[in-house]
């Protein structure tokens, strides 16, 4: 009994470091008026998040997080940014424009719309969650359900990458053909 | 027990709210797309926390082509906002009002 405790105190701990980790870097993201700050700071977000899908029995996806965005994504982001130089660009000067503030209320709107359906749909029966079993969240569980019920969703995640990587060249390549009229021969 | 699930989905609500406040508020299209990864991972969290709240793989599928959408997303708009770069244009979501070349 004293050690479910213990344990329950650990993960409440973890959960509220990550969560506020979460919070506080994704209002960094949106507030650093440098870009590369804004992109450390998402590196922190995306970090926390994997410790928060860790506490939901995700491991792979986690996994994922990490490898995915903090090691590819946001990499190309930096590079990008370092290649582009600095731009500093204050959000808040010049006081607030109608433009703004049209967007803060906006943004609060979604938040609240979305905290009164959480409550209000769904209230009572979300304390409750079923019991996970062991392989659950694991590399085989995952793929097991990638090969066997979602191969089609599979497939098209493959199409939708290499169409990207296609564009992503086409994209980088188009102004050095232009600025070099015809290719020499 | 840990939190429950009520608790994962306040924090990916408020993620996405501050992710739409960024697209909203900023001009620089870097943090335009920093903003954009924000609220695609408060619609991941959600899903995560729906999968593990309900014992069913299918919102961690989800969630991972969620991922994989983001990073071709990413590539498309990076390679923008170098091709942007490269032909002098000011890098100002406000200021790109034409799609004449």
């Amino acid at each position: 009994m004293i050690v479910a405790s213990v344990g329950n105190v650990l993960v409440w701990a973890v959960w509220l470091g990550a969560a506020f980790a979460c919070l506080g870097s994704a209002v960094a993201v949106v507030s650093f008026t440098n870009p590369f700050y804004s992109a450390l700071a998402l590196i922190g977000n995306l970090g926390s998040l994997a410790v928060l899908y860790l506490l939901l029995s995700s491991e792979f996806v986690a996994a994922a997080q990490v490898l995915v965005y903090a090691g590819a994504v946001m990499v190309m982001f930096l590079f990008v940014i370092a290649y582009i130089g600095p731009r500093t660009e204050s959000p808040w000067t010049g006081g607030p424009t109608w433009q703004t503030i049209g967007a803060v209320l906006a943004a609060g709107a979604i938040l609240v719309e979305i905290v009164v359906a959480i409550g209000l749909k769904a209230g009572g029966s979300l304390s409750h969650s079923h019991h996970v079993d062991g392989a659950f969240g694991t590399p085989s569980y995952i793929g097991r359900l990638f090969l066997t019920d979602h191969l089609l969703a599979f497939e098209i995640t493959s199409i939708v990458l290499l169409v990207a990587a296609i564009g992503g060249v086409i994209l980088g390549a188009h102004s050095r053909t232009t600025a070099d009229e015809v290719p020499s021969l | 027990m840990g939190p429950g699930t009520a608790w994962y989905l306040a924090v990916a609500g408020f993620l996405f709210g501050v992710g739409a406040l960024g697209v909203l508020i900023r001009r620089n299209p870097l943090i335009v797309l920093l903003s954009l990864e924000i609220m695609l991972n408060g619609a991941n969290l959600a899903l995560i926390a729906f999968a593990r709240h309900l014992n069913n793989g299918d919102g961690q599928i989800f969630a991972l082509a969620v991922m994989a959408v983001a990073a071709s997303e990413v590539v498309v708009g990076l390679g923008l906002i170098v091709a942007l770069n490269r032909k002098r244009v000011p890098l100002d979501v406000d200021r790109l009002s034409s799609l004449r070349g």
